[in-house]
């Protein structure tokens, strides 16, 4: 399994493929739905972001409360595929990571190849046992926005699968098509 | 007739919002192991392993299994003989809401669908189906819904014509088109019959019905079984990584429907089918 430090260089990108098994350390943000749709509108408006995204991993989650005594909540990752309007701005801005689970458009996959990002995934529904990877966090915006605020999270040997690599393949077809093939499913 | 208080309804319904969104149901525990030990190929494998620590996991802790901690989908039966003293809708959302404030469940609910969206912050209001039945008790099911899997779900108003491969081949389409996003291993419910409005409801409790269960009419039975396996032939797999466990368990229920139509609905759930029943 490969170990990927952030911040996420674009070297450390472009050596991954669709289906390698990675372990990510150091700091990643959350963000999701609303926190997105006001990050662009601050691009729209010229405005300065609360974090420059610059080599940086977007991690969609909206954690479940934290209970006193822990660091985070539930966290696994919500459907990425809700950002699709918002991460291509982002990825030309040099964000180089996403981490969420399921499919992504065309538009995001254009602009994962043109920019060199990397689309990864987390598995939904492992809530818990993902929580167990973060041992820091810190709401830095839209404190409003409650479980949707964006957190800086510092995370030890996060486990994710990368979904899209540079060129553009996608585990989700992949995988698919290998499953079929060594099953004798395909037609 | 036989009283049932309101204090008693909010206390259940506090009690299974928790035991519900931190513990997986037997049933559903049961077949991830099995899927476990049926699926070969290695990242599917892998993906499966983590579910079962998760929810081992969750359940050590008292942690929520997954973050989405759903909207509280409540179905009541209740007995004709039962007399609830003071306001059923406001105990069992009172109960919704004690539990999720007190337990850091997380609030997923906006007051307004399109305009506001402001986040209630007590996950209220529920949705709730009411039953009457014959018998002097209260039965109430509640069923966190995640939206992921939630927003994966269709209904089609099938003619009587397109008959048994028109519903086979729906179901199919709507697995396909909810594949990674609605986090599999799936639980599907079907619905077949009834109405536009009914046979979405019909879907749902086909959903939260035992994973193990059938039909009691065999040529349904047969049918869940049939769609199942062609489900799990179609390679999306735990994750949506590739892999035979696309769905753990498929319902049908059924209902009398018009001459001319043939009412066909889908509800999709992930892994974390949570349910929990409480009869008072």
């Amino acid at each position: 399994m490969k170990k990927i430090m952030t911040p996420f260089k674009e070297k450390d990108a472009l050596s991954l493929k669709a289906g390698d098994q990675v372990l990510l350390s150091g700091i990643i943000y959350t963000g999701r739905d609303a926190a997105h749709k006001r990050l662009l509108q601050l691009i729209k408006e010229n405005k300065p972001l609360p974090f420059d995204v610059k080599d940086q991993i977007i991690y969609y989650v909206g954690p479940t409360p934290t209970k006193p005594g822990h660091v985070f909540g539930s966290g696994g990752p919500t459907t990425s595929g809700r950002m699709d309007a918002y991460a291509p701005e982002l990825l030309k801005l040099g964000l180089r990571g996403m981490i969420g689970k399921g499919y992504r458009n065309e538009d995001v996959k254009a602009a994962i190849v043109n920019n060199h990002g990397v689309y990864f995934g987390a598995i939904g529904g492992a809530g818990a046992y993902i929580s167990h990877c973060i041992k820091e966090c810190e709401v830095i915006a839209f404190d409003d926005l409650g479980t949707e605020a964006i957190r800086r999270l510092y995370v030890e040997d996060l486990p994710v699968t990368v979904l899209i690599d540079c060129q553009g393949n996608d585990l989700y077809e992949l995988g698919r098509i290998q499953y079929l093939k060594e099953h004798n499913y395909g037609n | 007739m036989r009283e049932i208080k309101y204090e008693e309804i909010v206390n259940a319904i506090k009690d299974i919002c928790i035991s519900a969104n931190n513990v997986l149901p037997n049933d559903i525990s049961e077949v991830i192991a099995e899927a476990y030990q049926n699926e070969d190929f290695k990242l599917a494998k892998e993906t499966l392993e983590i579910l079962i620590e998760n929810a081992k996991i969750a359940q050590k802790e008292k942690s929520p299994i997954c973050q989405d901690t759903g909207m509280a989908c409540v179905f009541v039966e209740i007995g004709q003989d039962v007399h609830v003293v003071g306001d059923l809708n406001d105990a069992i959302n009172e109960g919704v809401r004690q539990g999720y404030v007190s337990e850091y469940l997380r609030k997923s609910v906006v007051n307004d669908p399109m305009f506001d969206r402001v986040n209630t912050k007590d996950n209220t209001p529920a949705i709730i189906h009411y039953e009457i039945v014959s018998g002097d008790k209260l039965k109430i099911t509640l069923a966190p819904k995640g939206f992921g899997s939630e927003n994966m779900c269709q209904v089609k108003m099938l003619k009587p014509s397109d008959g048994e491969e028109g519903v086979k081949d729906f179901v199919l389409k709507v697995v396909n088109d909810a594949g990674a996003n609605a986090c599999p291993p799936m639980v599907i419910g079907v619905g077949i019959g009834g109405s536009f409005d009914y046979v979405t409801y019909l879907s749902k409790k086909a959903m939260l019905r035992d994973a193990k269960s059938h039909h009691p009419d065999k040529r349904y039975a047969l049918l869940e079984d049939e769609l199942l396996e062609k489900i799990n032939q179609t390679g999306i797999g735990p994750a949506g990584y590739g892999g035979k466990t696309t769905a753990l368990s498929l319902n049908i229920e059924t209902y009398p429907t018009h001459i001319a139509g043939m009412p066909v609905a889908v509800s999709i759930c992930c892994h974390v089918a949570r349910h929990k029943e409480v009869i008072l």
